[in-house]
Protein backbone atom coordinates (compact mmCIF):
# COMPACT_ATOMS: atom_id res chain seq x y z
CA UNK A 1 0.00 0.00 0.00
CA UNK A 2 1.35 3.40 -1.00
CA UNK A 3 2.14 5.93 1.68
CA UNK A 4 0.45 9.26 1.12
CA UNK A 5 1.10 12.81 2.23
CA UNK A 6 -1.08 15.88 2.33
CA UNK A 7 -0.95 18.81 -0.06
CA UNK A 8 -2.77 21.93 1.11
CA UNK A 9 -3.92 24.56 -1.36
CA UNK A 10 -5.24 27.93 -0.25
CA UNK A 11 -7.44 29.70 -2.77
CA UNK A 12 -8.69 33.21 -2.09
CA UNK A 13 -11.70 34.26 -4.13
CA UNK A 14 -13.30 37.57 -5.00
CA UNK A 15 -16.59 36.62 -3.30
CA UNK A 16 -17.93 33.69 -1.22
CA UNK A 17 -19.25 32.09 -4.42
CA UNK A 18 -17.11 29.00 -5.09
CA UNK A 19 -17.28 29.81 -8.79
CA UNK A 20 -15.83 33.30 -8.33
CA UNK A 21 -12.30 34.07 -9.58
CA UNK A 22 -9.15 33.21 -7.66
CA UNK A 23 -7.21 36.30 -6.60
CA UNK A 24 -4.54 34.69 -4.42
CA UNK A 25 -3.17 31.20 -3.93
CA UNK A 26 -0.54 29.21 -2.07
CA UNK A 27 0.47 25.57 -2.02
CA UNK A 28 2.09 23.67 0.84
CA UNK A 29 3.33 20.32 -0.34
CA UNK A 30 3.76 17.73 2.42
CA UNK A 31 4.92 15.19 -0.16
CA UNK A 32 7.95 17.23 -1.16
CA UNK A 33 11.31 16.48 0.46
CA UNK A 34 12.28 18.57 3.47
CA UNK A 35 14.99 20.35 1.49
CA UNK A 36 12.77 21.10 -1.51
CA UNK A 37 11.82 24.69 -2.21
CA UNK A 38 8.13 25.22 -1.46
CA UNK A 39 6.03 27.76 -3.36
CA UNK A 40 7.78 31.12 -3.11
CA UNK A 41 6.11 34.50 -2.91
CA UNK A 42 5.96 36.04 -6.34
CA UNK A 43 6.86 32.91 -8.28
CA UNK A 44 3.72 32.85 -10.44
CA UNK A 45 1.33 35.34 -11.95
CA UNK A 46 -1.40 32.94 -13.07
CA UNK A 47 -3.44 30.99 -10.50
CA UNK A 48 -3.43 27.19 -10.73
CA UNK A 49 -7.23 27.13 -11.00
CA UNK A 50 -9.78 29.68 -12.11
CA UNK A 51 -12.00 29.00 -9.08
CA UNK A 52 -12.53 26.58 -6.18
CA UNK A 53 -14.99 24.66 -8.34
CA UNK A 54 -12.32 24.13 -10.99
CA UNK A 55 -9.96 22.75 -8.31
CA UNK A 56 -12.68 20.41 -7.01
CA UNK A 57 -13.15 19.01 -10.50
CA UNK A 58 -9.42 18.27 -10.54
CA UNK A 59 -9.61 16.16 -7.39
CA UNK A 60 -9.08 18.64 -4.57
CA UNK A 61 -11.25 18.26 -1.48
CA UNK A 62 -12.52 21.36 0.30
CA UNK A 63 -11.44 21.19 3.95
CA UNK A 64 -12.69 24.55 5.13
CA UNK A 65 -14.90 27.33 3.87
CA UNK A 66 -14.65 30.86 5.25
CA UNK A 67 -17.09 32.26 7.76
CA UNK A 68 -18.95 35.12 6.13
CA UNK A 69 -17.78 38.53 7.31
CA UNK A 70 -19.72 40.62 9.76
CA UNK A 71 -19.43 44.34 10.05
CA UNK A 72 -19.33 45.76 13.58
CA UNK A 73 -20.79 49.23 13.99
CA UNK A 74 -18.15 51.86 13.39
CA UNK A 75 -15.91 49.48 11.45
CA UNK A 76 -18.07 48.91 8.38
CA UNK A 77 -15.50 50.35 5.97
CA UNK A 78 -12.46 48.67 7.48
CA UNK A 79 -10.54 46.26 5.28
CA UNK A 80 -7.82 43.77 6.08
CA UNK A 81 -6.92 40.22 5.05
CA UNK A 82 -8.50 38.50 2.07
CA UNK A 83 -11.81 37.29 3.52
CA UNK A 84 -12.93 34.51 1.14
CA UNK A 85 -10.23 31.93 1.72
CA UNK A 86 -10.83 28.26 0.94
CA UNK A 87 -8.60 25.47 2.21
CA UNK A 88 -8.32 22.46 -0.11
CA UNK A 89 -6.55 19.16 0.34
CA UNK A 90 -5.47 16.21 -1.67
CA UNK A 91 -3.38 13.20 -0.73
CA UNK A 92 -0.57 12.11 -3.00
CA UNK A 93 1.57 9.01 -2.93
CA UNK A 94 5.22 9.37 -2.03
CA UNK A 95 7.94 7.30 -3.60
CA UNK B 1 22.98 62.68 13.78
CA UNK B 2 20.36 60.47 12.15
CA UNK B 3 17.85 63.06 11.05
CA UNK B 4 17.69 64.12 7.45
CA UNK B 5 18.62 67.71 6.66
CA UNK B 6 15.70 69.42 4.95
CA UNK B 7 15.58 72.51 2.79
CA UNK B 8 12.21 74.03 1.82
CA UNK B 9 11.39 72.75 -1.65
CA UNK B 10 10.61 74.80 -4.69
CA UNK B 11 6.98 74.28 -5.70
CA UNK B 12 8.05 72.56 -8.92
CA UNK B 13 9.64 69.79 -6.84
CA UNK B 14 6.54 69.09 -4.78
CA UNK B 15 4.27 66.22 -5.77
CA UNK B 16 1.44 67.28 -8.04
CA UNK B 17 -2.16 66.55 -7.08
CA UNK B 18 -2.20 63.76 -9.66
CA UNK B 19 0.96 62.18 -8.23
CA UNK B 20 -0.44 62.44 -4.73
CA UNK B 21 -3.72 60.88 -5.85
CA UNK B 22 -1.70 58.00 -7.31
CA UNK B 23 0.17 57.56 -4.01
CA UNK B 24 -3.08 57.61 -2.03
CA UNK B 25 -4.63 55.09 -4.43
CA UNK B 26 -1.75 52.66 -5.00
CA UNK B 27 0.28 53.23 -1.85
CA UNK B 28 3.49 53.90 -3.73
CA UNK B 29 5.26 55.90 -6.41
CA UNK B 30 7.97 54.35 -8.56
CA UNK B 31 10.45 56.73 -10.16
CA UNK B 32 12.67 54.87 -12.61
CA UNK B 33 16.31 56.01 -12.88
CA UNK B 34 15.47 59.11 -10.83
CA UNK B 35 18.80 59.62 -9.05
CA UNK B 36 21.76 60.82 -11.17
CA UNK B 37 24.34 58.29 -12.31
CA UNK B 38 27.34 59.84 -10.48
CA UNK B 39 25.57 59.44 -7.14
CA UNK B 40 24.44 55.91 -7.93
CA UNK B 41 27.99 54.90 -8.74
CA UNK B 42 29.38 56.41 -5.52
CA UNK B 43 26.72 54.76 -3.35
CA UNK B 44 27.03 51.41 -5.10
CA UNK B 45 30.78 51.42 -4.57
CA UNK B 46 30.30 52.11 -0.85
CA UNK B 47 27.69 49.37 -0.64
CA UNK B 48 30.06 46.85 -2.19
CA UNK B 49 33.01 47.79 0.00
CA UNK B 50 31.50 48.82 3.31
CA UNK B 51 27.75 48.19 3.20
CA UNK B 52 26.26 47.31 6.57
CA UNK B 53 22.53 47.20 7.37
CA UNK B 54 21.73 49.65 10.17
CA UNK B 55 24.93 51.67 9.97
CA UNK B 56 25.06 52.56 6.28
CA UNK B 57 23.15 55.79 6.82
CA UNK B 58 25.79 56.91 9.33
CA UNK B 59 28.89 55.62 7.61
CA UNK B 60 28.22 56.35 3.95
CA UNK B 61 29.57 59.61 2.59
CA UNK B 62 27.21 59.62 -0.39
CA UNK B 63 23.85 58.23 0.71
CA UNK B 64 22.65 61.49 2.29
CA UNK B 65 23.42 63.33 -0.94
CA UNK B 66 20.72 61.19 -2.58
CA UNK B 67 18.09 62.23 -0.08
CA UNK B 68 19.19 65.86 -0.10
CA UNK B 69 18.60 66.21 -3.84
CA UNK B 70 16.00 69.00 -4.30
CA UNK B 71 13.77 66.63 -6.29
CA UNK B 72 13.84 64.04 -3.51
CA UNK B 73 13.38 66.64 -0.78
CA UNK B 74 10.28 67.90 -2.59
CA UNK B 75 8.76 64.44 -2.53
CA UNK B 76 9.57 63.94 1.15
CA UNK B 77 8.20 67.37 2.05
CA UNK B 78 4.99 66.60 0.11
CA UNK B 79 4.35 63.48 2.16
CA UNK B 80 5.75 64.00 5.67
CA UNK B 81 6.49 67.72 5.83
CA UNK B 82 9.56 69.84 6.42
CA UNK B 83 10.48 68.29 9.76
CA UNK B 84 10.35 64.55 9.15
CA UNK B 85 11.51 62.33 11.97
CA UNK B 86 14.11 59.69 11.16
CA UNK B 87 12.63 56.32 12.14
CA UNK B 88 15.22 53.86 10.89
CA UNK B 89 17.13 52.86 7.82
CA UNK B 90 18.58 49.63 6.56
CA UNK B 91 20.73 48.46 3.71
CA UNK B 92 19.09 45.22 2.55
CA UNK B 93 21.46 42.84 0.80
CA UNK B 94 20.39 39.73 -1.13
CA UNK B 95 23.34 37.55 -2.15
CA UNK B 96 23.77 36.29 -5.69
CA UNK B 97 22.01 33.01 -6.55
CA UNK B 98 19.82 33.26 -3.46
CA UNK B 99 16.68 31.17 -4.15
CA UNK B 100 14.35 31.94 -1.24
CA UNK B 101 11.78 34.73 -1.19
CA UNK B 102 10.66 36.55 1.92
CA UNK B 103 7.09 36.09 3.12
CA UNK B 104 4.50 38.78 2.56
CA UNK B 105 4.43 41.23 5.45
CA UNK B 106 3.87 44.79 6.54
CA UNK B 107 6.72 46.52 8.34
CA UNK B 108 6.67 47.38 12.03
CA UNK B 109 3.34 46.54 13.76
CA UNK B 110 -0.29 47.31 13.02
CA UNK B 111 -0.66 51.08 12.96
CA UNK B 112 -3.54 52.66 14.88
CA UNK B 113 -3.28 56.15 13.46
CA UNK B 114 -6.47 56.70 11.46
CA UNK B 115 -4.83 58.53 8.54
CA UNK B 116 -1.30 59.65 9.34
CA UNK B 117 1.41 57.59 7.72
CA UNK B 118 5.16 57.06 7.59
CA UNK B 119 6.94 56.71 4.28
CA UNK B 120 9.59 54.21 3.29
CA UNK B 121 11.94 55.21 0.51
CA UNK B 122 13.58 52.34 -1.37
CA UNK B 123 16.62 53.36 -3.37
CA UNK B 124 18.37 51.09 -5.88
CA UNK B 125 21.89 52.29 -6.71
CA UNK B 126 22.28 49.72 -9.50
CA UNK B 127 20.08 48.24 -12.21
CA UNK B 128 17.52 45.99 -10.53
CA UNK B 129 15.79 43.83 -13.17
CA UNK B 130 13.08 41.40 -12.00
CA UNK B 131 15.44 38.41 -11.98
CA UNK B 132 17.65 40.22 -9.45
CA UNK B 133 14.82 40.20 -6.94
CA UNK B 134 13.74 43.79 -6.37
CA UNK B 135 11.05 44.07 -3.72
CA UNK B 136 7.61 42.68 -4.55
CA UNK B 137 4.66 44.85 -3.53
CA UNK B 138 0.89 44.63 -3.77
CA UNK B 139 -0.49 47.91 -5.18
CA UNK B 140 -3.47 49.23 -3.25
CA UNK B 141 -2.84 47.17 -0.12
CA UNK B 142 -1.52 49.98 2.09
CA UNK B 143 -4.83 50.75 3.82
CA UNK B 144 -5.66 47.11 4.64
CA UNK B 145 -5.15 46.29 8.31
CA UNK B 146 -2.70 43.46 8.81
CA UNK B 147 -0.10 42.90 11.49
CA UNK B 148 3.47 42.25 10.38
CA UNK B 149 3.48 38.63 9.10
CA UNK B 150 -0.23 37.91 9.68
CA UNK B 151 -0.58 37.45 5.90
CA UNK B 152 2.46 35.19 5.54
CA UNK B 153 0.58 32.20 4.19
CA UNK B 154 -0.28 34.05 0.98
CA UNK B 155 2.22 33.32 -1.76
CA UNK B 156 0.94 34.83 -4.98
CA UNK B 157 -1.64 37.55 -5.39
CA UNK B 158 -3.13 38.88 -8.62
CA UNK B 159 -1.62 42.30 -9.35
CA UNK B 160 1.61 41.85 -7.38
CA UNK B 161 4.52 43.69 -8.97
CA UNK B 162 8.21 44.15 -8.41
CA UNK B 163 9.93 47.50 -7.95
CA UNK B 164 12.17 46.78 -10.90
CA UNK B 165 14.07 49.59 -12.55
CA UNK B 166 17.34 51.00 -13.76
CA UNK B 167 20.10 52.32 -11.50
CA UNK B 168 18.84 55.28 -9.49
CA UNK B 169 15.29 54.02 -9.17
CA UNK B 170 13.50 55.43 -6.16
CA UNK B 171 10.28 53.96 -4.78
CA UNK B 172 8.28 55.82 -2.17
CA UNK B 173 6.01 53.54 -0.18
CA UNK B 174 3.21 54.13 2.32
CA UNK B 175 4.27 52.27 5.46
CA UNK B 176 1.27 49.95 5.29
CA UNK B 177 1.89 48.42 1.87
CA UNK B 178 2.22 44.63 1.69
CA UNK B 179 5.64 43.60 0.41
CA UNK B 180 8.39 41.00 0.44
CA UNK B 181 11.96 40.57 -0.77
CA UNK B 182 12.48 38.34 -3.78
CA UNK B 183 15.04 35.71 -4.80
CA UNK B 184 18.13 36.81 -6.67
CA UNK B 185 18.72 34.63 -9.73
CA UNK B 186 21.69 36.62 -10.99
CA UNK B 187 25.37 36.32 -10.16
CA UNK B 188 25.40 39.81 -8.67
CA UNK B 189 24.57 40.98 -5.14
CA UNK B 190 21.37 42.99 -4.90
CA UNK B 191 21.31 46.06 -2.67
CA UNK B 192 18.40 48.26 -1.70
CA UNK B 193 18.68 51.05 0.81
CA UNK B 194 15.53 51.73 2.83
CA UNK B 195 14.87 54.93 4.74
CA UNK B 196 11.77 55.22 6.92
CA UNK B 197 10.57 58.69 7.90
CA UNK B 198 7.74 59.69 10.20
CA UNK B 199 5.76 62.89 9.75
CA UNK B 200 6.84 65.78 11.94
CA UNK B 201 3.54 67.55 11.48
CA UNK B 202 -0.02 66.91 10.33
CA UNK B 203 0.12 65.76 6.73
CA UNK B 204 -2.47 68.22 5.47
CA UNK B 205 -1.87 70.25 2.34
CA UNK B 206 1.84 69.49 2.04
CA UNK B 207 1.92 68.80 -1.71
CA UNK B 208 1.06 71.07 -4.66
CA UNK B 209 -2.69 71.34 -4.11
CA UNK B 210 -3.49 72.78 -7.53
CA UNK B 211 -6.23 70.67 -9.09
CA UNK B 212 -6.81 68.43 -6.06
CA UNK B 213 -10.51 68.16 -6.93
CA UNK B 214 -10.01 67.98 -10.70
CA UNK B 215 -11.60 65.39 -13.02
CA UNK B 216 -8.18 63.75 -13.44
CA UNK B 217 -7.72 63.33 -9.68
CA UNK B 218 -11.26 61.95 -9.41
CA UNK B 219 -10.47 59.52 -12.21
CA UNK B 220 -7.27 58.28 -10.55
CA UNK B 221 -8.95 57.67 -7.20
CA UNK B 222 -12.31 56.55 -8.59
CA UNK B 223 -10.84 54.07 -11.05
CA UNK B 224 -8.02 52.84 -8.87
CA UNK B 225 -9.57 49.43 -8.28
CA UNK B 226 -7.37 46.33 -8.11
CA UNK B 227 -8.66 42.89 -9.11
CA UNK B 228 -7.31 41.33 -5.91
CA UNK B 229 -9.51 43.65 -3.83
CA UNK B 230 -12.53 41.56 -4.89
CA UNK B 231 -15.83 42.24 -3.17
CA UNK B 232 -14.11 44.68 -0.79
CA UNK B 233 -12.94 46.98 -3.59
CA UNK B 234 -15.58 49.63 -2.88
CA UNK B 235 -14.49 49.69 0.75
CA UNK B 236 -10.90 50.23 -0.38
CA UNK B 237 -12.24 53.13 -2.44
CA UNK B 238 -13.84 54.55 0.72
CA UNK B 239 -10.54 54.25 2.57
CA UNK B 240 -8.63 56.23 -0.03
CA UNK B 241 -11.40 58.84 -0.22
CA UNK B 242 -11.01 59.38 3.54
CA UNK B 243 -7.23 59.60 3.17
CA UNK B 244 -7.70 62.14 0.37
CA UNK B 245 -9.57 64.41 2.76
CA UNK B 246 -6.70 64.15 5.23
CA UNK B 247 -3.84 64.86 2.82
CA UNK B 248 -5.67 67.70 1.06
CA UNK B 249 -6.79 69.24 4.35
CA UNK B 250 -10.28 69.57 2.88
CA UNK B 251 -12.71 67.67 5.09
CA UNK B 252 -15.52 68.15 2.59
CA UNK B 253 -13.95 66.97 -0.65
CA UNK B 254 -15.69 63.78 -1.67
CA UNK B 255 -14.06 61.33 -4.06
CA UNK B 256 -15.73 58.31 -2.46
CA UNK B 257 -17.75 55.53 -4.07
CA UNK B 258 -21.03 57.05 -5.31
CA UNK B 259 -20.40 60.02 -3.03
CA UNK B 260 -21.07 57.84 0.00
CA UNK B 261 -19.13 60.09 2.35
CA UNK B 262 -21.62 62.87 1.62
CA UNK B 263 -24.68 60.59 1.43
CA UNK B 264 -23.91 59.05 4.81
CA UNK B 265 -22.93 62.35 6.38
CA UNK B 266 -19.41 61.13 7.15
Amino acid sequence: MNETRQQILFLNLTTPDLKSPVIAWSLYDGAAPADALQMNTGDASVPPYASVLHAMRDGWNVLQVPVLPHYPAGQEHDTGHLPYEYVLERKVAIA
Amino acid sequence: MSNLNMTPADTRHLLSAEQMARFVTDGFLLLDAFVPRHLNEKVHEEQRTNGQGHTFWETSAAIRDVFELPEVQGIIQSLVGLRPVYDHSFLHIVPDRYPVAQDWHGDSIIDVRPHAFDIQLFYFSHDAPPEMGPTLILPGSHLRKINTFSLARYKNIIGQRQLAGKAGTLAILHHGIWHCAQPNATDRTRYVFKLRLRPGQEQRGLFNLEGYDSPEVRRIIGQGYQRWQGNEDRLDHMQRAKLWRYVTGDDNVDVSFEGALTRMGI
